[in-house]
């Protein structure tokens, strides 16, 4: 690249340009890419908000400010971030501008004869002069010898000029133009896909309406409520564990799905890695749990509710905290609850569980009672019980059939089903990313594993023989023994000679 | 042999390899310290060269074996399990020595480069060794998420990429190091059975454009996995974001190498950076790292 001390006036058109050129160069697509793996970096180092919320929330609370001035930044959404964008999308323009037009060169390159040979092929690679032969019958046993082996051919008077590899290349644009198309079904499944998730008991019937849904988001330009129209119910869920570790070992669950809705149902099995699958949607078993089933009864002993509610492990032998809220008895009243899979005590813990599975059942309760803050109008979480407007009136830990009369009336536990999480994920673009992975790597290996090198055979100038030498692009190692082998193919009797008097 | 015996004979043949590997360092270092050129008289000279010479023949006898004996102790592990033997760090780690010495052993074989057994078999011992120490778990069931075929596919890709970025690291360190001692004046003798610094060059650059594409091979293996177990093909999980983060320092090595020109220093490095990114995504991002790919602990 020329570098002008007087800038000439080149005008908006030619300043675009010049930009274009520069943006598009190599030197300014390899800086691109090594920045783009330095703003990665950040964002494996802090909490990312579509990762780990809690954590996030955590960082703030612990160094507000601090946290407050990263946000700021976007440090907590490193990967949607403005500035994250803004590398990749430059890249890829760089990537794009650069590859096309090379792509263009190459199409219109098939079928055209290789460069002219140059003058002096003495400072070529593994340069020979093979005298005293027969010129012409050489020139003719080296054309040969070069098609025999695949090589393009130019023949020129006293001349032969030979090219191979060009596949290199070719693997080189797959490659690269593969990575557009993985970006393109990066884009495609974020503008039109839909991710929700939603946890439902065992028993439970699922309609995928939005409605039904814990959480859900939609890609930009996807319609809202455009979903796949299934039913599912889970008709069972096993989880088996390590009887030593406690460790999981496997998650089944045996669902009943009708797709459309009303149609007859089928029995499928989802497990971890093996999802449910609707073309581009794809329902997932993500996570599981326990809700304790109560009976509540007021004091003249009328049931007022009866059922499950859904609790959160909060550990890996399922220790699970939940809030049971009912609204419609006077004074309101909610219970804390912890549900204990496997039941143990200690001085230290207190009621903690020691096993994931069920095996010895206790539900902890601490009853209040007074005003839920339900008809407030602020949201609250259905596992959180807010006290601020109620009054704690006693404590007790039930196992299985026990009742507990807390003077407003009483809770019997029952016994619990098993909740599961499921998300359910729709990505139209993800079929382009695989293609586009598949490509890339096909053309890498093509590109790496194929040598692209040119042979030249010419009459010695001075008189009797031909000049053979070959130039293998990037160095690449392995260009003189095929010199060498076309050397013996033109001059048999010359090589055999040469190889007896060096040993 | 039951799932216990299976498991406690694996440890023991770590155990044993250790010992092995030891030797084989000792050795090693024997053949490279006591390298005497042509000083005086031709005799000794011979003398001495066969001693340095037995000494190396030893390493690689010890490096075969020590080879051979982690073979059986990765095979025991899996067959304890039920499984691949790469269900957690410990496992990865033993398996990815026993990649590492089947590279050099590769590599001696194809290239005669027994001077690389030193750094190896230094290498080798210090993996195993924190293996069996710090890491070590005891065989068991892998949990749900990683009961796939994708972990057989996925995992070894990995472990092979990182055995030979390792090696390719090895040698860029050589080179710098050689050209170091050249820049002061020739070799010493010990230095001289060493490539020279074109060779060595080479050589780290052949063994990254061989497995740059396995590399590439096994982040797509994890995104098809991720589809199928997490939801998302990609996530930016810390450790998925590490392992583009060698991808991109990789493919930086190979556009500077093969389009700019980069060659000698500044290229090892480059290799070398890269090969770090890999290493801090192993050791970092595993034990205090957080996301989806930490299981059981490590």
């Amino acid at each position: 690249m020329s570098e002008n001390q007087n800038i000439p006036d080149i005008g908006a058109l030619g300043l675009a340009r010049w930009a274009w050129r520069q943006l598009t160069s190599m030197r300014t697509a390899l800086i691109l890419l090594m920045l783009l793996g330095v703003a990665a970096i950040p964002g494996s180092l802090f909490p990312q908000r579509n990762q780990s919320p809690q954590k996030v929330d955590q960082y703030f609370a612990s160094n507000p400010t601090l946290a407050h001035w990263m946000d700021r930044f976007r440090l907590f959404d490193v990967y949607a971030s403005p500035w994250f964008s803004a590398i990749y999308l430059l890249l890829f323009i760089s990537l794009i501008g650069c590859v096309l037009p090379r792509t263009l060169t190459h199409l219109k390159a098939i079928g055209k004869k290789p460069p002219l040979t140059p003058k002096n092929l003495d400072r070529m690679e593994g340069y020979q002069l093979l005298a005293d032969i027969d010129a012409e019958r050489s020139l003719e046993v080296a054309r040969l010898w070069l098609k025999k082996h695949h090589y393009r051919i130019r023949v020129e008077a006293g001349s032969i000029s030979a090219e191979k590899g060009y596949l290199r290349e070719t693997g080189n644009l797959m490659f690269h133009l593969s990575l557009i198309l993985i970006l393109v079904g990066v884009a495609l499944g974020s503008l039109f896909g839909m991710k929700g998730e939603a946890i439902i008991n065992v028993g439970d019937r699922f309609i995928n309406t939005p409605t039904s849904y814990d959480t859900i988001t939609y890609g930009k330009f996807q319609p809202a409520g455009s979903l796949v129209p299934f039913a599912l119910t889970a008709t069972d869920f096993a989880a088996k564990y390590d009887p030593i570790t406690g460790a999981p070992q496997d998650y089944t669950l045996t669902t009943s799905v009708e797709n459309p809705i009303g149609s007859a149902p089928k029995k499928v099995i989802i497990k971890v890695n093996k999802p449910l699958t609707y073309g581009a949607t794809k329902i997932y078993l993500q996570a599981n749990g326990y809700s304790p089933v109560v009976t509540i009864r007021d004091k003249s002993g009328k049931v007022v509710f009866t059922g499950a509610t859904i609790f959160l492990p909060q550990d890996a032998d399922l220790t699970s905290v939940g809030a049971i809220k009912e609204p419609d008895m006077n004074p309101q009243i909610g219970f804390i609850g912890t549900f204990l899979p496997t039941a143990q005590m200690n001085m230290k813990r207190g009621g903690f569980s020691s096993y994931p599975e069920v095996l010895n059942p206790e539900l902890l309760l601490s009853a209040w009672k007074g005003n839920l803050g339900l008809d407030s109008g602020v949201p609250q979480s259905v596992y959180q019980l807010n006290t601020a407007a109620m009054k704690e009136i006693g404590i007790k830990a039930l196992l299985l059939g026990d009742t507990y009369n807390f003077g407003e009336g009483s809770i019997t536990f029952d016994g619990w089903k098993s909740w599961v999480n499921l998300q359910i994920v729709e990505d139209p673009g993800k079929m382009y990313a695989l293609f586009g992975a598949i490509f890339a790597i096909l053309g890498l290996l093509v590109s790496l594993f194929t040598r692209q090198r040119r042979i030249w055979v010419k009459l010695n100038e001075k008189g009797s023989g031909v000049e053979i030498a070959g130039l293998a692009k990037n160095g690449i190692p392995g260009l003189e023994p095929e010199l060498e082998a076309l050397a013996g193919a033109i001059a048999p009797e010359l090589i055999q000679q040469q190889t007896k008097e060096q040993k | 042999m039951n799932a216990i015996q299976l498991a406690n004979f694996s440890n023991h043949a770590i155990y044993g390899c250790l010992a092995i590997f030891t030797l084989a360092f000792f050795a090693h270092a024997v053949e490279v310290a006591w390298s005497v050129g042509n000083v005086d008289g031709q005799k000794k000279t011979e003398f001495l060269f066969s001693r340095t010479e037995r000494a190396g023949r030893l390493g690689t006898a010890m490096m075969v074996l020590g080879f051979l004996v982690l073979t059986l102790a990765v095979v025991t592990r899996g067959m304890s399990a039920h499984r691949v033997p790469w269900g957690n760090m410990y496992e990865f780690s033993i398996t990815g020595a026993f990649t590492l010495t089947a590279a050099y052993l590769f590599a001696l074989v194809k290239w005669k480069l027994r001077w690389l057994g030193l750094p190896v078999s230094f290498a080798t011992l210090l993996t195993l060794g924190t293996a069996i120490t710090v890491l070590y778990r005891p065989s068991e069931n892998l949990v749900p998420a990683l009961k796939s075929p994708w972990l057989a596919i996925h995992v070894s890709a990995a472990i092979i990429s990182g055995g030979v970025f390792l090696v390719a690291n090895l040698v860029a360190g050589t080179y710098l190091w050689m050209e170091a001692i050249e820049k002061r004046g020739e070799r010493p003798e010990w230095a001289k059975k060493i490539p020279s610094l074109e060779s060595l060059d080479q050589l780290s650059y052949r063994l990254i454009a061989f497995v740059f594409p396995l590399w590439t091979f096994a982040i797509i293996a994890g995104a098809i996995w991720a589809e199928s177990a997490w939801g998302h093909y990609w996530g930016w999980d810390p450790k998925e974001t590490w392992a583009f983060i060698t991808w991109v320092a990789y493919a930086a090595y190979l556009h500077a190498r093969v389009t700019v020109g980069w060659r000698g220093k500044r290229a090892a490095w480059l290799c070398i950076f890269a090969g770090s990114t890999f290493l801090f995504n192993y050791i970092y991002i595993n034990i205090w790292g957080t996301g989806l790919h930490t299981y059981s602990g490590l």
